[in-house]
């Protein structure tokens, strides 16, 4: 049933990469239950515009989920307190009257900062563009049942390839590791055949590109799966791990 | 005399499209066009505007072909554009399921989901590549659902009596973007492929009559930037988002087919817009946006609402839940009005039937704006299990949205279990109208070509589900491709422009003035609050029932809502740097001039077709009634030189060789 709570909100603000940042708190009134957590941001900022302020600045896009550009670290989680969805799914009837919410960037060194909960995340896009991908060019492929995949495979293909590059699992880790991001993507291909023929390139390529940017080491502690909005699995990281060592002894 | 008639004569529009029989008309082109060597191709830069399924596929084809491409997006990666959303999957004619596919039924079934309107030989085409894109998203790596035996499998869509759909679980879009944009990486990895991300593009630059570069604003510095190039490819989607609430994402915007417009590139049929029949309800009014539920659900729900008014009063006061209503007394009104395609007629349809039903108070919610979608008998006839590795994330999107279960049963009357029903209810979805382009989809200013949803071409008055993902890839991968260098290939001695010039000075200025215009009108209504009236406007007047009335009422509020834009917005900040407020305000100034488009187009349409219902234009079961024998034409508009002149009206004829026109039959 819809309700209305009231809550306070602590937001930090930074106005660009290189100023201080500080938490700045809002009252915020009678807000619908049924509202998702940007729109109540959306409301935050409509009032902070009806006073001639500047809005809070974050990421957002599809709203459905998808499109991975929503980040926010609410109450010290990756996307808020509610398990396998993300910050734009994230209802308010998750929380209570008279909670204090609290609102941060995702905070990684290799995710500067933008303006207030906005951060740059084009270090995935460097990783992907390492290797993420088949060597193919458009044109002359065989007919796609030509390459019968096993379902099984297949699906669990799929459940990697559903990372949505929000970098949460970077967020989570206490040491700022992309491993997951990498290994979900490294463990779609690795698990298709199509993928098969540059596994060795791609993996080292693509961690090296991780290491290259900023990104920690992985030291096994699950935060990243525990807050992962897809539900990306731990076990990609033991899958990245054997492909590496594989490449590795080949050398 | 003479001088009068030349200005007033229309101009004649070339749609360009090759001789021969329909099946033939793309082999004769590829044989017949002219080509770009690889040597050449080196010299020849292109800019591709957007990262979709088009913008994507066509940057990393032609940079894979050799060409220099610049590639540019508003968010911060290409791979968040907005076709990631699609969920439902992508049509091909394989006849995988051998249950009598093939190319001319693709075509056929598109044509008539269209309703007729679309443009013959771009859809013959779209059907005849669609075979590749499957393959090629294969060969890429993208895992497609697959049957035990290995193979890959399908399911229907609506507006179809094959099962040619393919899909990656309801997430298909995400699966062919990360296809198209791990090719983009490639290229951009190989140094073929500029990627300019949080960069949007605010307008053409034009040098002797061709489309020679854009002026791009970079989103994060507030500075704008000029850019140079032999064509320019904008890939930007559609303009649904002029409804204020849509199933688009929150980015998606028509300010860069609006820069088109206003350089002179025709607007073709903008009154056609897709409203999808199941999206979830309206809730208050702080709701941002409307979110789809997968076409792929009506293979298995089944929509109602109660053959009794006096139930659905009931349960728009809360007084009982769908549960509560027993199969007899329930009116599955598609399978009763068209028995052949029941729950999967196509989009429009659906939509109209829902909002019949609701008009005459059978709606449910306690708005009275919603109706049914069932899976009670789905569950009960295969299990929840099944049921749920169909549409599980469906049902769990659902939930956290609306916090019901679908999947949860909620009753059993006379030994029959009852689970909960979804509620849903049609909202702007897609646009069918769009930059008109020619059948080498180059607009009507040289060098400027449009694919994916921000052209016409493919879907005339209504969209087939799993449709939209096939024409964003076939124009990327397979189309553009081919066409633009016909166009290039006289190109190749003319050196790229350099972005000092006196064109380029005047562009950057008309941006800049406008950019200042909006930042020191200093009013009092935010952004939101103009652009929430602009889509009341819309939907009220411009939605799914139009009258002439309506629409004249439209224009004039419009004309006001402009008003109050130009005399009492207020944005804060300043010019430089990020300022998400400008960003919108000068999106806000194409949709207002967007819905004004919308309206003439659909005032001057008196018929009604796909998803342009005239209320005056119906028969007398409510079907859409059309006019060939008046408006079996592609509308066309051109720019006024202002917003605030009416566009002119130029038509394109259209030409039917392979299918005879007659009226759409969903019923057996």
């Amino acid at each position: 049933m819809e309700t209305n709570i009231s809550f306070k909100l602590k937001v930090w603000r930074q106005a660009g990469p290189k100023e201080k940042g500080h938490f700045e708190t809002y009252e915020m009134s009678d807000i619908p239950t049924d509202t998702s957590f940007l729109e109540m941001l959306d409301i935050l900022n409509e009032q902070l515009v009806e006073k001639g302020e500047e809005p809070v600045a974050f990421d957002h896009d599809c709203r459905e989920g998808i499109c991975g550009m929503c980040s926010l670290y609410i109450n010290g989680h990756p996307h808020g307190p509610a398990t396998g969805a993300t910050t734009c799914q994230l209802y308010m009837r998750r929380f209570h009257d008279g909670d204090t919410i609290t609102v941060e960037p995702w905070r990684s060194a290799a995710f500067p900062i933008i303006r207030d909960l906005m951060v740059n995340r084009n270090a995935f896009d460097q990783i992907q563009q390492a290797g993420g991908y088949v060597s193919f060019n458009t044109g002359g492929a065989q007919d796609a049942n030509a390459l019968p995949i096993s379902k099984v495979a297949a699906d669990e293909a799929m459940d990697s390839a559903s990372c949505i590059g929000c970098g949460a699992c970077v967020a989570a880790c206490k040491n700022g590791s992309a491993m997951l991001f990498v290994s979900a993507k490294v463990s779609q291909f690795a698990l298709l055949p199509q993928g098969k023929v540059e596994a060795k390139r791609r993996v080292k390529a693509m961690l090296a590109k991780m290491d290259e940017l900023g990104f920690g080491n992985c030291t096994n502690t699950g935060a990243c799966a525990a807050e992962c909005p897809k539900n990306i699995k731990l076990s990609n990281i033991a899958r990245l791990n054997r492909e590496f060592l594989c490449a590795k002894c080949s050398d | 005399m003479e001088e009068t008639i030349i200005k007033t004569a229309q101009p004649v529009i070339d749609s360009r499209i090759p001789e021969g029989p329909v099946a033939e008309k793309w082999t004769n082109y590829k044989a017949h066009q002219k080509l770009v060597n690889p040597a050449n191709k080196r010299k020849l830069t292109i800019i591709v505007v957007g990262t979709g399924l088009a913008g994507a596929s066509a940057a990393a084809t032609l940079g894979e072909m050799g060409f220099n491409v610049l590639n540019f997006c508003i968010q911060d990666s290409p791979r968040r554009a907005h076709s990631i959303a699609a969920q439902g999957g992508i049509n091909a004619a394989k006849n995988y399921q051998n249950d009598g596919d093939s190319v001319y039924r693709l075509f056929y079934d598109t044509v008539k989901g269209g309703d007729y309107r679309a443009r013959e030989a771009n859809v013959y085409r779209l059907a005849e590549v669609a075979n590749n894109i499957i393959d090629q998203c294969v060969a890429q790596g993208v895992p497609f659902a697959r049957e035990y035996g290995g193979l890959l499998a399908n399911r229907s869509f609506g507006g179809a009596q094959v099962s040619r759909t393919f899909y990656a679980k309801g997430q298909t879009g995400q699966q062919l973007l990360l296809g198209a944009y791990s090719s983009l990486n490639r290229q951009i990895n190989a140094g073929k492929v500029k990627s300019y991300n949080r960069y949007e593009m605010h307008d053409i630059v034009m040098i002797d009559g061709r489309a020679r570069g854009i002026i791009a604003r970079n989103l994060v510095t507030g500075k704008l930037e000029r850019f140079a190039a032999h064509a320019v490819v904008i890939a930007t989607g559609g303009y649904g988002n002029t409804y204020f609430l849509s199933t688009n994402a929150m980015g998606c915007n028509c300010s860069a087919a609006m820069a088109c417009y206003r350089q002179g590139a025709y607007f073709a049929n903008p009154a056609y817009v897709q409203i999808h029949p199941t999206c979830i309800p309206v809730h208050g009014d702080k709701q941002s946006k409307l979110t789809l539920m997968s076409e792929s659900l009506r293979n298995d729900g089944r929509i109602w609402v109660p053959k009794d008014i006096e139930e659905a009063k009931k349960l728009q006061a809360g007084e009982i839940k769908g549960s509560d209503i027993p199969e007899e007394r329930r009116d599955y009104y598609l399978e009763r009005r068209y028995p052949a395609f029941g729950n999967l007629v196509p989009r429009d349809v659906a939509s109209r039937a829902a909002k019949e039903r609701c008009d005459k108070g059978f709606g449910v919610n306690n708005t009275g704006q919603a109706v049914f979608l069932d899976f009670s008998e789905a569950i009960n006839r295969l299990g929840i299990d099944v049921i749920r590795q169909r549409y599980g994330n469906l049902f769990d999107m659902y939930e956290e949205i609306t916090d019901v279960n679908p999947g949860e049963k909620a009753n059993t009357i006379d030994g029959v279990d009852y689970y909960n029903p979804m509620m849903i209810y049609p909202a702007i979805h897609y646009t069918m109208g769009g930059i008109w382009v020619d059948y080498e989809l180059q607009t009507s200013v040289k060098g400027l070509f449009a694919i994916g949803e921000c052209n016409f071409s493919d879907h005339g008055a209504n969209r087939l589900g799993a449709s939209a993902l096939m024409q964003g890839l076939a124009d990327g991968y397979f189309v553009l491709p081919y066409t633009i260098q016909n166009y290039l290939s006289d190109q190749i001695t003319v050196p790229c422009p350099t972005t000092d010039s006196k064109e380029f000075d005047e562009a950057e200025a008309r941006v800049q003035k406008n950019l200042e215009h909006i930042m020191a009108i200093q009013g009092k209504r935010s952004v939101d609050s103009i652009h929430k009236e602009l889509g009341h406007i819309m939907w009220e007047y411009v939605g799914m029932g139009r009258t002439r009335e309506g629409l004249l009422t439209a224009l004039d509020k419009l004309k006001a809502l402009r008003e109050e834009f130009e005399t009492n917005l207020f944005v804060p900040g300043t010019i430089e740097g990020l300022n998400i407020e400008l960003d919108k305000a000068f999106r806000l100034r194409d949709f207002i001039t967007m819905g004004e488009l919308i309206a003439h187009d659909a005032l001057n349409r008196n018929e009604s077709c796909g998803g342009h219902f005239r209320e005056e234009h119906q028969t007398e079961e409510g079907e859409a009634k059309r006019d060939d024998e008046n408006y079996f034409y592609v509308a066309c508009w051109k720019y006024g030189g202002s917003d605030e002149v009416e566009p002119t009206l130029i038509k394109e004829p259209l030409h039917y060789e392979a299918i005879k026109v007659q009226t759409r039959n969903y019923k057996s």
